[in-house]
């Protein structure tokens, strides 16, 4: 029989005000293996924990049960606390009567009835723990960065500057993300290229990083500490060691000129040739054959770029190549983009080339764009005199089929940013915005946006616009709802810009899945706490970086690349870390060698082995199942599985959870 | 029959086997026993016949750890359970020697017993090969019954004659099903939910805790059965409360769901006559209707689908409420 | 099974059994916010909803609880990545199988909660105590009672 501890938490009023907590310690004192019951204010405090091993010393307790808030929050914590008492940490059990009961219960009588429960199943289960003992798992001190956009750059670039070792993965031909599309950024508008290509030198330059571009993750398997993680290098069809980056090659091909790819990067607002490199300063500036479009892949003729190649670096023979690399820890950066405007057919986007999206904005109004900086219609190339902003394209969306529910939190600030800009450049430009809010939390955004308005005369509307009409005249006709005013506005526009809302990269679902990493409904990696654990996925050795968490500007891309960079920069520097010792172990005398076990279980923990078993009196050679504790994570699935009950799962035994129905259901 | 006996005396005398499991004569003419066979006297009591319903794949978990090979005679039912024994890593294959035998269905005592057949002296009629009635010489005189009304309820839903596992295969076989192999189960589905609860608590409740159906079941070879586990605080032996064994029963047939074979012989040897293939075949039914077509034993490679998924299995909500689908 | 109108309102007896990482976290967001369900509901922690083997839940039936829901967390966000799938088959396979002996549907249940679903969480629980209230007292999984 255990000695067991209880411990009732007031936790101020959090807890005591609904739950009788002195009543909770009258009633648990008499079950079976309690010898002694007590209650406090705060037992994560200083003074709580000192109680605890005072107690622990003097009544010699082989167990304790804390009757506090989840043990989400305190389990280590007192866990950690018995350890310092000299007592095994995993006696300790942890009754939730926080979160889950004087938090969600009105009346009191009820609450306490259920807080002597659930401490009841507590008490119960700890008087079957056994002590357990952490292992240990070595490190291996490289990370990977998933994605090469300026959150995977930042937190690249802060965790080799700590002298670790970091892969980039970047399935584009280059790095650079979606900052490299931007022309100015907010709010100092400066020139998104000119502050990012640095970076992104310094990447390619830094001695501990090495950047895996045109490449993907396609398997993950291991776990903290120990992560092999399969890359697909696809086949550039260049050899990127004998390239100089010339150009030649995309200068030559034919496709170039006459060919009708839409160029990615420019978001099909004009073309480019098979063989490219997406932006002049692409790193690496080695171009990649886009092998679906490519005539000499599609028809065997061609081949003029292998030709007129300088360095004979063109290779058509190439491969795709799969490296396996270990890493100790992987960063999630893999962006955003903006969602289909195909369900949004009342802003006639996809009817008329002069309704465009604010990231096709960018590439118009940046000089190395489709337009050479030159702001113009793309239906006939005049410069337009009515432009017409609209805000939340899709973003605070009621409609889940239609839009997305969030606030995109970028669009406010960039379309003050556009139309300042397009004012700046073409002061007779009339400028409207139609919006619902306008949101302006960062430094000197405010100040931003009111420029726009009070400076430069931008006309901004609250109202939504209900249609947008293209005109036989080649104008538009924006109509909306001025919602101030309360009336109907018929407004003609020569160019309308739509603001729309922002998504986690589409393909981010597999990478989650591949990392059992949490990703919510809307396809955002979900942090471990929302307040105090952002930058960490619930899976250890995962971490976040930028928009893959949820919307956010460039200031806090860049604090957020920073904070997950320290988090593994914290992993990376340990020597071993510590692994849960809540693992799978199988009673060899009851096992069976069905090897059900092994075909359930995630982490390929299970083997059989033919070992030497006395089984009362019986000497025999049984084919029986091993489990792996540095592969183990813990789950279960395999003791659900066993028959017969051979395999159990340390701190969670069928006895445990059967013991901890008994006392529930009393 | 005795070219069966024939031929398993010739494998232990070139030294193939050194003995064999069959079926010998037991004290009544309508329940013979398996027994092993090694010397050639030893096949004086050899008999296989109509009456031959046990399954034998499971003495060979045994059997097969044994010096030298053992050779047992399967029917076509039995090699499905062998099969998955050999996928469970139960029974060394290497150490068997299985001969398909000819079937063409087994007999079930009890149906003549209802008919009110009894004091039988000796059977006529029951031998693999032959066509006609059944002739009982009984101490009130000679009784007669088709083959087909004697035949054991999962003979008419026979999966197939054919054996799929074999070293070789002697006697002929027959077909023998008439009936769908869902019907009982289908019937049970229609009834309402108090229907039902009373036809399973009035079976179950003769349950006497025998583990007759546990011990002859070939899925259930555990060596230490959950419910004998004092780890899992499931064990039970007394029949405490009528309705007590309901637990055991519906534990026992989900821990061989889509490993149990349908071989039937748990329903054969309860002594109450419970009719527990009602609960494994309604998870055969489910496990066909929900997961796709399954047949245990079938093949060696194929993965049981309960240690199996796909991303899209049905939710747990549609699978109730389904009415007699 | 009708409601014991006797003397008083019938307070069903419910174990939730909820995995560490998704449902048992969102349990705690729902009592960060204040969401509340009735306290007939006990949780049970979990590692993974693939750890709940259908003894438990018939042992709680067993033991006098009137309903059993298992949490866990959506199809394909597993922690353990496959765990609630082998989850879903093996609850899909017990549920029709207690419907099939007569147990009223309704009395078990699966939902797939994620830790940011606090209030899916809570509205869950509501339903579910509703849903058990209206079904009444479980007398047909509870025969062999150890009220003690």
């Amino acid at each position: 029989m255990q000695k067991i501890g209880v411990f009732v938490c007031h936790c101020g009023t959090n807890i005591a005000a609904t739950v009788d907590v002195k009543k909770v310690v009258e009633l648990v004192r008499y079950e079976p293996g309690v010898v002694f019951a007590d209650d406090y204010m705060y037992m994560c405090s200083e003074a709580g924990q000192e109680k605890i091993i005072e107690a622990i010393k003097e009544y010699k307790l082989t167990g304790l049960v804390i009757c506090s808030c989840s043990p989400r929050m305190h389990e280590k914590t007192f866990r950690a606390c018995a350890e310092k008492a000299g007592l095994n940490p995993y006696m300790v059990e942890v009754a939730n009567i926080r979160e889950q009961c004087s938090w969600i219960h009105k009346d009191k009588e009820e609450a306490t009835k259920k807080a002597v429960i659930l401490a009841r199943a507590a008490i119960a289960k700890v008087n079957l723990n056994t002590p357990l003992k952490e292992g240990e798992s070595p490190v291996t001190k490289r990370a990977l960065v998933i994605g090469g956009g300026i959150a995977g750059i930042q937190t690249a670039l802060d965790i080799a500057d700590a002298g670790y070792e970091v892969d980039i993965v970047e399935k584009e031909p280059s790095i650079g993300g979606r900052m490299s599309q931007f022309d100015k950024t907010f709010p100092t508008l400066d020139c998104a290229s000119c502050i990012l290509t640095p970076k992104m030198v310094e990447v390619n330059q830094h001695p501990n990083i090495t950047l895996y571009t045109y490449s993907e993750v396609e398997k993950v398997s291991g776990y903290v500490g120990n992560f092999d993680v399969d890359i697909r290098k696809k086949a550039r069809s260049v050899d990127a060691d004998k390239c100089t980056g010339c150009g030649e090659c995309s200068a030559k091909c034919p496709l170039g000129k006459i060919g009708n790819i839409p160029s990615e990067f420019d978001r099909g607002l004009r073309n480019r040739p098979a063989i490219y490199m997406p932006f002049a300063q692409a790193v690496p500036a080695v171009p990649v054959i886009d092998r679906a479009n490519c005539t000499y892949f599609k028809t065997g003729k061609c081949g003029v770029c292998a030709k007129i190649c300088p360095s004979k670096a063109v290779d058509y023979e190439q491969q795709d190549e799969i490296v396996t690399v270990k890493y100790g820890a992987i960063v999630v950066a893999t962006g955003f983009d903006i969602i289909n405007l195909d369900k949004f057919g009342e802003y006639a986007y996809n009817e008329s080339p002069d309704v465009i999206t604010s990231i096709e904005l960018e590439r118009l109004m940046n000089a190395a764009g489709p337009t050479g900086g030159h702001l113009e219609r793309m239906s006939d190339h005049k410069q337009p005199k009515d432009i017409v902003f609209i805000q939340c394209v899709g973003s605070r969306c009621d409609s889940e089929e239609k839009g997305k529910p969030y606030c995109s939190k970028v669009c406010c600030m960039y379309t003050a940013k556009h139309a300042m800009l397009i004012k700046d450049h073409w002061p007779d430009t009339n400028i409207t915005v139609f919006y619902i809010d306008v949101r302006t939390p960062g430094k000197n955004f405010d100040e931003f946006y009111r420029r726009a308005v009070e400076q430069y005369h931008v006309n901004y509307i609250k109202g939504q616009v209900g249609k947008v009409k293209p005109q036989p005249d080649g104008t538009l006709l924006v109509q909306a709802a001025d919602l101030l005013d309360g009336k109907q506005i018929n407004m003609k526009a020569d160019m309308v810009v739509l603001a729309a809302a922002i998504e986690p990269n589409p393909g981010v679902r597999k990478i989650a899945t591949m990392l059992t990493a949490s990703i919510d409904n809307n396809n955002f990696l979900t942090e471990a706490h929302a307040k105090l654990r952002p930058v960490e996925s619930p899976t250890a050795g995962i971490f976040l970086s930028g928009m893959a968490q949820g919307p956010k500007d460039i200031p806090e891309t860049v604090s957020q690349a920073g904070a997950a960079a320290v988090k593994v920069i914290g992993l990376l520097a340990k020597d071993h870390l510590k692994t849960n010792p809540c693992t799978a172990q199988c009673d060899t005398l009851l096992c069976n060698g069905c090897s059900t076990c092994a075909n359930v279980c995630p982490y390929g923990a299970i083997t059989y082995d033919d070992v030497q078993v006395m089984d009362h009196g019986l000497r025999e050679t049984r084919r029986v199942a091993q489990v792996n504790l540095a592969l183990c994570q813990g789950c279960g699935a395999c003791t659900s599985a066993c028959p017969s009950g051979a395999m159990d799962l340390q701190g969670f035994s069928n006895r445990q959870i059967t013991t901890e129905v008994d006392a529930i259901c009393r | 029959m005795q070219e069966l006996i024939n031929r398993l005396k010739e494998l232990i005398a070139d030294g193939t086997v050194v003995r064999a499991i069959g079926w010998k004569k037991g004290d009544m003419p309508y329940n013979p026993e398996p027994a092993y066979f090694e010397k050639p006297e030893d096949f004086d009591n050899f008999v296989y016949d109509g009456f031959c319903g046990a399954n034998l794949s499971k003495m060979m978990i045994e059997a097969a750890k044994l010096e030298g090979k053992t050779a047992v005679c399967l029917k076509p039912c039995d090699t499905y359970s062998f099969n998955q024994l050999i996928r469970e890593h139960r029974v060394n294959r290497e150490n068997t020697y299985i001969i398909g035998v000819g079937c063409r269905g087994k007999l079930d005592i009890e149906k003549a017993r209802k008919e009110g057949i009894k004091g039988i002296k000796s059977i006529a009629g029951v031998d693999i090969e032959g066509d006609g009635d059944v002739t009982f010489d009984t101490i009130y005189g000679e009784k007669k019954m088709a083959y087909k009304d004697l035949m054991l309820d999962r003979c008419h839903v026979c999966k197939g004659k054919d054996h799929v596992i074999f070293d070789e295969v002697i006697g002929e076989s027959k077909d023998t099903a008439d009936a769908d192999r869902f019907e009982e189960v289908i019937k049970i589905e229609k009834m309402t939910p108090e229907e039902r609860f009373a036809f399973f608590k009035s079976e179950l409740s003769k349950c006497i805790r025998c583990n007759a159906c546990r011990n002859v079941c070939p899925a259930c070879s555990c060596r230490k059965c959950v419910f004998d586990n004092t780890k899992f605080d499931s064990q039970q032996k007394a029949n405490v409360d009528s309705f007590e064994e309901k637990m055991f029963h519906i534990i026992r047939a989900f821990h061989v769901a889509g490993r149990c074979t349908d071989c039937g012989e748990c329903s054969r040897v309860c002594p109450e006559g419970i009719p527990l293939h009602l609960f494994n075949r309604k998870f055969i039914k489910d496990i066909d209707t929900f997961y796709g077509e399954f047949q245990a034993g079938k093949d060696p490679e194929a993965q049981s689908p309960l240690t199996d998924f796909t991303f899209d299995d049905l939710e747990p909500k549609d699978a109730v409420g389904r009415g007699d689908k | 099974m009708p409601m014991n109108e006797e003397n008083k309102e019938f307070r069903p007896l419910i174990v939730a059994f909820c995995c560490n990482w998704c449902s048992y976290a969102g349990a705690d967001l729902a009592g960060s916010s204040r969401l509340s369900y009735p306290a007939d509901v006990k949780i049970i922690r979990v590692p993974c909803s693939g750890r709940v083997n259908p003894m438990f839940i018939l042992r709680a039936f067993e033991r006098g609880a009137d309903g059993v829901i298992i949490c866990g967390c959506h199809p394909g966000d597993c922690h353990y990545s496959t765990g609630n799938y082998y989850a879903r088959r093996r609850m899909a396979l017990l549920f029709s199988m207690l419907e099939y002996i007569g147990v009223e549907n309704g009395r078990t249940r699966v939902e797939w909660c994620s830790a940011a679903e606090g209030a899916k969480f809570s509205k869950t629980m509501n339903e579910f105590c509703e849903k058990i209230k209206s079904l009444g007292e479980n007398v047909r999984l509870g025969d062999l009672r150890c009220k003690n």
